[in-house]
């Protein structure tokens, strides 16, 4: 559950969002706080996608608020986003890497286009290579989006979302329409970017495999590979679960509450458990 | 009845904001000159062949056609004249637009749709970058410098059209067809010209651009969004060659 002595990264209060006057999420309300890793499960539809989009400003609320930081999105204008949103990184459900630029320039794009971050431009290069190094996608510089596989395009828009090392960091589905071995690989790097950087994770999925690796296991840096955390040192990843249905978040817990509801909706997205 | 008309009138209201922006963000930082440039070559020099080969066609053809009506006036060498005026004041300008609806509103169109489709737009939000700086105002910007430029091209290479019929068929001396046409055209032609296509230029680039944006729906929806810009930008250049047209003619300078 939630560390309530760490200070509050992102909050919902009440936050009802709609499109041509459907709602597609419905007074939705949590907080998710600094070092804390969120699992959000949902069927297509239920407004995954839409909720992280409001966490970094690019949907605007109909009623409710939304807080990053302690800041609330509602009273800020597109300019000051830009400020907020420097500090989360975001890896959206298709990469959306941009076409016409190569890898380089896309990785490189926050840290020469975002303000608040002023990278000086002799060492954009050199954080370019250490977080393509970091998803192991060195040696792809001058490739373009489309001449990598599905599978590094995901590293690729990691390495985009991490390399300006924000506290926040939002994955859309980043293992969907993965096979099972490209997906794991996938998992593997958000968890050696939460482990390794102590970096606020909100993942959204329809795969309850991602969240039960997301809650039980740690990245160990001198091996170079995951492991169960209860073999490793340290308290077990603080990682809250929730489920939403047709907008309405209508789950919120830890992994051993989930497997023990009784409703037969939620208990739909953990009959997997590796 | 309401309801029917809420949907253009929501339109029209985000195009006029898209607009307003895009014409802020010309004085205001940051500036993507690279993407200026970028743009120029993809839509003018890119444009420049089939700006040539309209402008040319439509030159001999206006030759063709005009020295038929005058031969019936006994006025053939006033042929010349009759190109220049045609050209300068209407068929440079609505042809030379009408190219770059048919291949710019709907290349921008499809470019910034399939980007809104794949969340590239929501992306450059999120990495920083306003959409309409980054994307919009480049692209109006070098059409508004290439498309009076692109006219002035299809105009001189249509009266060149007009000089090849004048001299093989209506068998008129260079200097006669030259002559006729310089003296025929007056500033406010040149002026008319070059409004004419500045004007276009905004129409043809924000409307590819706010078809673009606005696609939804997957690919589709780009293709949708791609035909919906050639259309409406095709129909605005002709909506406001008339209202451009009418101020010449009621001010008493046509």
């Amino acid at each position: 559950m939630a560390e309530t002595g760490s200070p509050s990264v992102l909050r919902f209060e009440n936050v009802t969002v709609s499109f041509d006057g459907e709602a597609v999420l419905r007074d939705v309300s949590f907080e998710a706080f600094e070092g804390e890793s969120r699992v959000i499960l949902g069927a297509a539809g239920s407004g995954k996608t839409v909720l992280l989009k409001t966490a970094l400003g690019l949907v605007q609320p109909d009623s409710g608020r939304v807080l990053v930081f302690g800041k609330d999105l509602g009273k800020m204008r597109e300019g000051q986003l830009f400020d907020i949103r420097s500090r989360i990184g975001m890896v959206f459900q298709e990469s959306a890497l941009f076409d016409s630029l190569n890898i380089e320039e896309n990785v490189a794009y926050p840290l020469r286009n975002q303000k608040s971050i002023r990278c000086p431009a002799g060492e954009v290069h050199g954080r370019v290579e250490q977080a393509l190094d970091f998803v192991e996608l060195g040696g792809t510089l001058e490739k373009f989006p489309a001449e990598l596989s599905g599978g590094m395009r995901r590293r690729a828009a990691i390495a985009r979302a991490v390399v300006t090392a924000p506290p926040l960091v939002l994955y859309d589905s980043p293992s969907a329409g993965l096979d099972p071995i490209t997906a794991h690989t996938i998992m593997a790097l958000l968890i050696k970017e939460r482990d390794m950087t102590q970096t606020t994770t909100i993942l959204v999925t329809y795969r309850y495999q991602d969240g039960n690796l997301m809650a039980n296991f740690r990245y160990n840096s001198k091996q170079g590979r995951l492991e169960p955390a209860r073999h490793s040192d340290g308290p077990l990843p603080c990682t809250t679960f929730m489920v939403l249905r047709e907008g309405r978040l209508v789950f919120e817990g830890d992994q051993d509450r989930l497997e023990s509801t009784a409703d037969e909706y939620i208990s739909k997205f953990c009959k997997h458990r590796e | 009845m309401l309801d029917l008309l809420k949907e253009p009138v929501l339109a029209v209201q985000e195009f006029v904001v898209l607009a307003g922006r895009a014409f802020q963000n010309i004085f205001r930082k940051p500036h993507y000159f690279d993407d200026v440039i970028l743009q120029m070559d993809t839509i003018g020099v890119g444009s420049l062949v089939v700006v040539v080969l309209v402008g040319l066609f439509s030159g001999v053809v206006m030759a063709l056609q005009m020295s038929r009506a005058l031969a019936q006036y006994g006025e053939v060498e006033k042929t010349g004249t009759l190109v220049a005026i045609t050209l300068a004041r209407e068929l440079g300008p609505v042809l030379t637009a009408i190219m770059m609806a048919g291949r710019n509103s709907s290349g921008i169109a499809s470019e910034l749709g399939s980007m809104k489709v794949t969340e590239q737009i929501d992306a450059m939000r999120a990495l920083g970058t306003d959409p309409i700086q980054k994307l919009v105002t480049p692209r109006l910007v070098a059409t508004c410098f290439m498309l009076p430029l692109l006219t002035v091209i299809a105009d001189f290479v249509g009266l060149f059209g007009g000089w090849v019929i004048a001299i093989v068929k209506l068998h008129l001396t260079s200097r006669l067809y030259w002559t006729s046409s310089w003296q025929a055209l007056e500033w406010n032609d040149v002026a008319q010209g070059l409004i004419k296509p500045l004007v276009f230029a905004v129409v043809v680039s924000l409307i590819g651009c706010f078809y673009g944006l606005r696609a939804s729906g997957g690919t589709q929806g780009v293709g949708r969004a791609t035909t919906q810009a050639m259309v409406a930008a095709t129909i605005m250049i002709f909506i406001t060659d008339v209202m451009i047209t009418e101020m010449f003619v009621s001010q008493g300078v046509s």
